[in-house]
């Protein structure tokens, strides 16, 4: 194309002040020295070539952020997951159970949970995400009190099923049930809101690998979530996210754990199958 | 980081203030390739505000999408769009004046958003606070901006 040629030609002129964003998208990222994190894979077959492969946005952050997920010890995330450590064993409510009174140790009990959601469940009839079945684990199981939707206590929770999951591969079913609310999701992604007009193709599938100022855009993967973002220092949610993501585009947002932000996430986390489940990730 | 998009953000003061002189954004005239010949307010741009706009994040911040060597000074130019040097030479000023205000009666897929609109958008906020705005909403630039910006991009030639 004759943007990438041109792109070249001025490269040098903007590549002192671009270089503190620019990111090594050929690195390998490995956990501690031992979990590999698959961070390119192919797409899955449902985008149909609207992407030639997924790509974690962990590929898409300084050198600095991306080493920081490369070691539990310099992960500020980890900080959240070892409080929910000690939730995971708190009896609570009405039932005075823990987690752990159920599922055992979190690290066995919680494997391979993360890279399946958002999913269908069939005793309630709906597409369930990570969140909602741990507040119904609490509610129906525990007798105890809802978190807040992206809530710190959730958040922490989240991160801790997230890290129990590492390294798995990102699974999540768009057919069955769950089909029609994945439909609503996909729809959702490539609407332009706002007084912006951007879909998150626009930049998600479009753009990804291109700066947009001095912001590295990624494809909006989302199977670093909860990720730890230097920008607040705090775990994040997917649907607080999208929040900004949607409110950048200078429109009306969508709920927090609102039906339209559940599709979406179906839909999004359905464009990772095939990533490992990072959480909880680090980036900026 | 602001965000990518923060960029229109500032939405000027100026733009309550717009001259009724000025063609309102419902009024423009777009021509069959979304050419918009007539000044937006007749009053001449001016190319040194039109750097202003084109840089700054809480104005048109064009660089936040395009690079512009001439721009080079202010940090951090895009790579969404395409660049512009040269773009006042092979872009007529009415294809220029057209493009800034809406890009889509020019290329109607474009990413581009519409900086001289105020109505038909899918769930309209009321500028970044992520609440519901009314229609029709502020433009995102002044009619005497898209001129300055306009006149900017003519001095762009080499």
């Amino acid at each position: 194309m004759m943007k990438t040629a041109l792109k070249g030609a001025v490269y040098g002129l903007i590549a002192l002040a671009a270089s503190t964003a620019v990111a090594d998208e050929s690195a390998e990222l490995v956990i501690n020295g031992e979990t590999e994190i698959v961070t390119r894979a192919d797409a899955p077959a449902h985008l149909d070539g609207a992407l030639s492969e997924v790509t974690s946005g962990w590929l898409y952050r300084s050198d600095e952020t991306q080493a920081m997920q490369m070691d539990d010890f310099d992960n500020p995330g980890m900080l959240a997951v070892e409080d929910a450590m000690v939730a995971w064993g708190t009896a609570e409510g009405t039932e005075n159970k823990s987690c752990a009174d159920c599922h055992g140790a979190a690290e066995e009990g919680m494997a391979g949970v993360r890279a399946t959601y958002p999913k269908w469940n069939d005793n309630a009839e709906e597409v369930r995400t990570l969140a909602m079945q741990i507040n119904a684990c609490r509610t129906e199981n525990m007798g105890a009190e809802e978190w807040k939707y992206d809530g710190g206590d959730m958040l922490a929770m989240e991160g801790l099923i997230s890290y129990a999951g590492r390294g798995d591969t990102i699974n999540v079913a768009i057919d069955g049930p769950a089909q029609a609310m994945w439909e609503q999701g996909r729809d959702m992604y490539y609407t332009r809101t706002g007084q912006l007009e951007l879909s998150c193709a626009n930049c998600h599938e479009q753009n990804y690998g291109n700066m947009i100022r001095a912001d590295h855009l990624s494809q909006g993967q989302i199977n670093g979530f909860p990720t730890y973002r230097l920008k607040n220092a705090k775990l994040n949610g997917v649907h607080s996210r999208f929040k900004g993501c949607v409110r950048d585009t200078r429109a009306e947002t969508y709920a927090v754990g609102s039906e339209d932000f559940i599709a979406l996430e179906l839909y999004v986390a359905s464009r990772g199958n095939g990533l490992s489940v990072e959480g909880p990730s680090v980036r900026n | 980081m602001k965000s990518i998009i923060q960029m229109t953000a500032g939405l000027a003061l100026a733009a309550t203030v717009a001259s009724a002189e000025d063609v309102a954004p419902a009024d423009v005239v777009y021509e069959e390739y979304g050419e918009v010949t007539a000044s937006l307010t007749g009053i001449a741009g001016d190319p040194e505000n039109g750097i202003v706009v084109m840089t700054s994040r809480g104005k048109g911040n064009c660089i936040a999408c395009h690079e512009v060597t001439a721009l080079a000074d202010y940090p951090f130019h895009g790579e969404v769009g395409p660049m512009l040097d040269g773009v006042g030479g092979y872009r007529s000023e009415a294809e220029l004046r057209g493009i800034v205000a809406n890009a889509k009666h020019t290329f109607p897929d474009t990413m581009m958003p519409a900086f001289y609109k105020t109505s038909g958008y899918i769930r309209p906020g009321d500028a970044f606070t992520g609440k519901a705005g009314e229609e029709p909403l502020p433009p995102l630039l002044t009619a005497q901006e898209i001129e300055d910006v306009v006149a900017y991009l003519q001095t762009l030639t080499d």
